[in-house]
């Protein structure tokens, strides 16, 4: 075994995550009932394929965020992708996930089945190298994701400078701006947040401070392993428990305070933030990631003009409420019976990442 | 004018030509000079139009296309794939596969090199498992209109005197046992795409497991239902047999095996392995009187060292999975839906 692997089987001994669970309880007999959100996508499936929300003391509640990538993207976004892979001699190219979303009226995927050319690809490399291969069209690469996906398309965008037929459009999003708006809404009521592993690793656990200390809010930037759901559930505990509202980071293998200044070096030379429009959340101020005018030529947004109708969300889907953690995805009368990962009419039932498919696969 | 004689063994083609499906001299060019070379059955030397065998009792038959990207892959390629999977699929049946059909649909370009070596991997296959490739078609599509190669085989076996499984046998109480580690196929095939397969030690598990199932099915009595994980995994073998049988399933997931190097990978992709593919694994549900001894049987066969009970057949949920988590939580093992992606957050 390598060193990770080692780590990884220290980190899947029982015996330590029951050491944790009586932590947590101890800590929580100490506290009235407490609600975290778990941030990011990738968490919500961690801690629903391991069991946790059952293994935890009653007065700890855990909710689900805006953390998927593909749930967040809201129907006007993929109408435009739709309606660009529509034009002639256009290939768009995306992560899989993102084919089967529903827009207002169509998918991709059923855009490719229509006739439309719609590639799944593994990364933006994948589609600048698709552009190469193929001059006689023009290669659209449909870039979703938060700050973890967004210096990959801004590297691939950068090394695709010499290929014109190569255009990237942008939905990337910003994490610390939607959680700010989550705190802003009236309604929010969390007393600590589980964050993203992933994202923090490119911003840096520093990025969250200002929200910590202004709303008073503990924060744990957390590993994806049980073991690390669980520690960090615990910090948060102890955070609350001695009225400190820090960002303290578990997941320390993979995430400093600074974060990785070179990918946010990348992402700034392409990328300048913008308003943006979330599922859910609404349009929210410098959120999103649009490419700087000297790209404008690649620039799939600007270049590639499409008109679409007004997008509209499905009706009685409660994708919009479940991704601030108002409404649990079992509370949704579309879940399970109408809406399903094989017939999703939300996105949050099509992602891997998607909180209803989670709870779906995992059971609520 | 001297005509070159059909049976010049010499490929002198470089790549696969429309002229090769033709059913004209390059056909049989390429049929005399490649697939015959490598395939000794006498049947298929015949080269008639279909292949007489002998079979006595009930007979298995089970199909498969095969597609995979890429062709060539740690642990095996298509050709390895297209006999291991039939011969496994023949072997579930509880019957001793004999013979293989196999047809390819070539597309025009295909390297004779990458053909070659994926018919000397078939028959390096078809060795292990004790089968012939008694009988085949080719085709050639244009260029643009396939994936290089598309390979179909039809496997026959002879069921054992006496042996029934199915999963309508499947009753409360069962154990479940898994013969090897679970995921290695898909996952590697997943890290390739994604190109994150780098220093892992990843490798498919494609292995004809007919052998090993024989063995299993001649010295313990009554095996209620075997499967081999394939897509979908385990996770989708053990919700098909819930399904079918109108049982449970309880799996204690800490007892499922999993090489470091899937996992690691898996863990990276944001894969669950056990809805990841197997191509040299089965899943055997017998009676909980016979699993230990059921057990022992396969730890002692070198291709299922790696043999473990994971878990037993309830009343309770019926039609559903639940697993028992390493951190000893609980949790459904439900179906992939669609294709498995690696995640993006």
């Amino acid at each position: 075994m390598n060193a990770g692997q080692k780590l990884r089987a220290a980190l899947d001994d029982p015996a330590l995550a029951t050491r944790l669970l009586d932590a947590i309880r101890r800590e929580a007999r100490e506290l009235p009932p407490v609600r975290f959100m778990e941030v990011c996508g990738t968490h919500t499936v961690a801690i629903r394929r391991a069991g946790i929300p059952r293994l935890l003391p009653p007065s700890v509640e855990l909710v689900s965020g805006p953390g998927c990538p593909v749930c967040v993207t809201p129907n006007e976004t993929l109408d435009r992708a739709i309606a660009i892979a529509e034009l002639p001699d256009v290939t768009v190219a995306s992560f899989g996930d993102m084919l089967r979303v529903p827009g207002t009226v169509s998918s991709l995927a059923q855009a490719r089945a229509r006739g439309a050319e719609v590639r799944v690809v593994y990364s933006p490399l994948d589609a600048v190298r698709l552009a190469r291969e193929r001059p006689d069209r023009r290669v659209v690469f449909l870039a979703v994701g938060f700050e973890t996906t967004a210096p990959t398309a801004a590297a691939a965008l950068l090394a695709a400078r010499d290929v014109p037929n190569f255009y990237l459009f942008s939905a990337h999003k910003l994490v610390p701006p939607a959680l700010a708006a989550l705190f802003a809404r009236p309604d929010f009521a969390v007393q600590g947040l589980l964050l993203p592993g992933h994202v923090s690793a490119i911003i840096g656990a520093d990025a969250y401070r200002p929200l910590a200390e202004e709303r008073r809010v503990p924060c744990v930037v957390a590993g994806f392993e049980p073991a690390d759901v669980l520690l960090s559930i615990l910090m948060l505990l102890r955070q609350l428990r001695t009225g400190r509202a820090e960002v303290e980071i578990e997941y320390r293998v993979a995430v400093s305070g600074p974060g990785n200044a070179r990918a946010r070096e990348i992402m700034e030379e392409v990328f300048v933030a913008t308003d943006s429009r979330w599922r859910g959340l609404g349009e929210i101020p410098q959120s999103g990631l649009s490419l700087r005018p000297e790209f404008a030529a690649q620039d799939a947004g600007r270049v590639l003009a499409v008109s679409v109708p007004e997008s509209s969300e499905p009706a009685g889907c409660l994708c919009g409420q479940v991704l601030v953690g108002a409404v649990r995805p079992t509370a949704c009368p579309l879940f399970g019976d109408a809406c399903r990962p094989a017939r999703p009419v939300g996105p949050c039932m099509v992602s891997n990442e998607g909180t209803c498919a989670a709870y779906y696969r995992y059971g609520g | 004018m001297k005509r070159e004689p059909d049976n010049d063994l010499v490929v002198h083609d470089a790549r696969v030509e429309l002229a090769h499906g033709s059913g004209g001299r390059a056909t049989a060019r390429l049929v005399r000079s490649l697939f015959l070379k490598y395939l000794p059955s006498p049947a298929l030397h015949e080269l008639h139009d279909g292949a007489v065998v002998p079979i006595a009792g009930p007979l298995a038959i089970s199909t498969d296309a095969f597609v995979v990207d890429p062709l060539f892959f740690p642990g095996g390629d298509i050709g390895k794939l297209s006999v291991c999977g039939t011969v496994n699929d023949v072997a579930m049946c509880g019957a001793r596969p004999s013979s293989l059909a196999a047809a390819f649909v070539l597309e025009e370009g295909l390297t004779i090199a990458e053909l070659e070596r994926i018919v000397a991997s078939m028959a390096q296959a078809c060795a292990g498992a004790g089968v012939s490739i008694v009988t085949g078609d080719t085709k050639v599509v244009p260029r643009g209109k396939g994936d290089r190669v598309f390979v179909t085989t039809t496997g026959v076996g002879q069921v054992l005197p006496g042996v029934s499984v199915g999963p309508r046998q499947i009753r409360p109480g069962d154990h479940v046992l898994v013969s090897g580690p679970v995921g290695d196929h898909g996952t590697t095939i997943l890290a390739l795409r994604a190109g994150i397969d780098a220093g892992l030690e990843l490798g498919s598990d494609c292995a004809p497991v007919a052998g090993e199932v024989m063995a299993l099915l001649e010295r313990i009595p009554g095996v209620h239902a075997l499967r081999d994980p394939t897509r979908g995994g385990l996770a989708a073998v053990l919700n098909e047999f819930a399904e079918q049988s109108g049982t449970g399933f309880w799996i204690d997931e800490a007892s499922v095996p999993v090489s470091p190097a899937t996992r690691a990978a898996a863990d990276i992709l944001g894969l669950d392995p056990l809805q990841m593919a197997c191509e040299g694994r089965f899943v055997a549900v017998l009676p909980a009187e016979r699993a230990d001894e059921a057990l022992s049987l396969l730890r002692a066969l070198p291709a299922c060292a790696g043999a473990a009970s994971i878990g037993e057949v309830v009343a309770a949920h019926p039609g559903k999975v639940v697993a028992r988590t390493r951190i000893g939580g609980e949790r459904l093992l439900d179906v992939f839906e669609g294709e498995p992606l690696p995640r993006i957050c």
